[in-house]
């Protein structure tokens, strides 16, 4: 697979839903945690609705979302952004709901408003969860995407593991097996290492 | 004290929201320039009097006045010294002490300027790139202490600021901050439980009654700071008489 340049043209494909889902839940999922952290509203609406999504088993979600968009690649990104953004969500949410009450308090005393204390204060703070979260996401984007190659339409690595297991070609499969689970392993621990020095755990908020 | 009190009390009561009455009708006037303490049993809401002084808790009832005008929250006149230190944990000790002035706007050349000269007079030169984790709980606390200096404030509340510092680091740092003020026309008011701290430090305890907590009586100590060295303050006759009278009175609100 490695050789006939069939294995890198399967990541190709499959790495493409990946991304475009991850982009789209990096950025609404944690805008929509902050919000939610920010605004009681907004809270009261939507935590149910997220606590409810973060214990359901979303792949279960993925024929449904099938049915309404069909087999192209709005499913699969679909698929990416169901099983990734509940974590992503509301870790940045807990994030900026886990502040440190007294260092808001200290930046109220010192004259701080509310947007300084949002920018200066409970932002910073939120950083390290939100990053854990995009992290966790990530890895649920690895299961989501490939989820979709095999129950959607078979592309990318999932297209590779369905077609090497129907010829009975199971070294292949293994090998299309096994090189996901590196791929996806190496990549959330490179991102754990990334979290580990950019946010030192002594650095970060109590 | 015939001269016009700099913050004014006027029939403050807190009741909290679980129905728990902290304070009720504390009224007292501090001194200009002077340092008062709020002293009372655990739990008789010195700590939430202070805050209310400081505009970050509001009262149930009462006013708080401060140099002649009605406050309802945090003003440029008074700056807060916190139990828990609370320092920012991913910035360094120079950008924590000059962090009140950059919430004022100052820019960044000038606050850090203002930020270095008081790390200096609080002697941690050395740790201005340090992180509050790499400090000791002391030398935390100077952090504070120097941010609330930083932004010259006329009133400086301290809540406990010593609470969570060994003992002997404690008293050089009670005897450092009495030099820091005593060139400085600082009102100070202090907050503590060790009756010691308070009458080593004060011109002024106010002893606060259990909860809910009220005025109960005005000390002074008269202790005389001026010629005398820390060690023989702690064994000046005003200072023990003033100690054991401080403890006659709150004995009565123990157990």
């Amino acid at each position: 697979m490695t050789a006939d340049g069939s294995l890198a043209k399967a990541y190709l494909s499959t790495i493409q839903p990946l991304i475009i889902g991850f982009i789209i839940c990096g950025i609404i999922g944690v805008g929509f945690g902050v919000w939610m952290g920010l605004s009681y509203a907004v809270e009261w609406f939507s935590l149910p609705i997220f606590l409810i999504l973060q214990a359901a088993p979303m792949a279960a979600v993925v024929p449904l979302v099938t049915y309404i968009y069909g087999i192209g690649l709005t499913s699969k990104v679909l698929a990416v952004v169901v099983l990734a953004a509940p974590v992503i969500v509301m870790n940045s949410y807990k994030g900026i709901r886990n502040t440190n009450p007294s260092l808001i308090q200290m930046c109220r005393a010192f004259l701080g408003t509310r947007t300084q204390v949002v920018a200066k204060i409970i932002l910073p703070h939120a950083a390290a969860m939100m990053f854990t979260g995009l992290r966790l996401g990530l890895a649920m984007g690895f299961i989501g995407v490939v989820i979709a190659e095999l129950l959607i339409t078979p592309t990318g690595i999932g297209d590779l593991i369905t077609y090497h297991s129907s010829v009975a070609d199971f070294p292949e499969m293994f090998a299309a097996v096994a090189s996901i689970i590196l791929i996806a392993a190496v990549t959330i621990h490179a991102l754990g290492r990334l979290e580990r020095r950019l946010f030192p755990p002594e650095m970060r908020g109590s | 004290m015939s001269v016009d009190p700099i913050v004014e009390l006027k029939g403050i009561g807190k009741t909290y929201e679980t129905g728990v009455e902290a304070l009720r009708e504390v009224s007292f006037g501090f001194p200009v320039g002077k340092l008062s303490t709020l002293l009372g049993p655990s739990g008789c809401g010195k700590t939430t009097l202070l805050k209310i002084i400081g505009g970050l808790i509001p009262p149930t009832t009462g006013e708080v006045w401060v140099k002649g005008k009605r406050v309802d929250g945090p003003g440029v006149e008074r700056a807060f010294v916190f139990q828990d230190f609370a320092l920012l944990p991913w910035a360094t000790v120079l950008r924590n002490v000059a962090f009140g002035l950059e919430l004022r706007g100052v820019p960044k050349e000038q606050r850090l300027e203002i930020a270095r000269k008081f790390i200096g007079e609080v002697g941690l030169t050395a740790f201005e790139s340090s992180y509050p984790h790499q400090l000791s709980g002391g030398m935390r606390q100077r952090v504070g202490l120097a941010r609330a200096l930083t932004v010259d404030a006329d009133i400086i509340l301290m809540d406990e600021p010593f609470s969570s510092v060994d003992e002997q680091t404690r008293r050089k740092f009670q005897e450092d901050l009495i030099d820091l003020l005593q060139h400085r026309q600082k009102t100070v008011i202090f907050v503590t439980h060790s009756i010691e701290e308070a009458t080593y430090l004060s011109d002024l305890i106010v002893l606060l009654s259990a909860r809910p907590g009220t005025v109960s009586q005005i000390i002074q100590p008269n202790v005389d700071r001026g010629s005398k060295s820390a060690d023989e303050i702690r064994r000046d006759k005003n200072y023990l008489d003033a100690v054991d009278k401080i403890w006659q009175v709150l004995k009565k609100y123990l157990g």
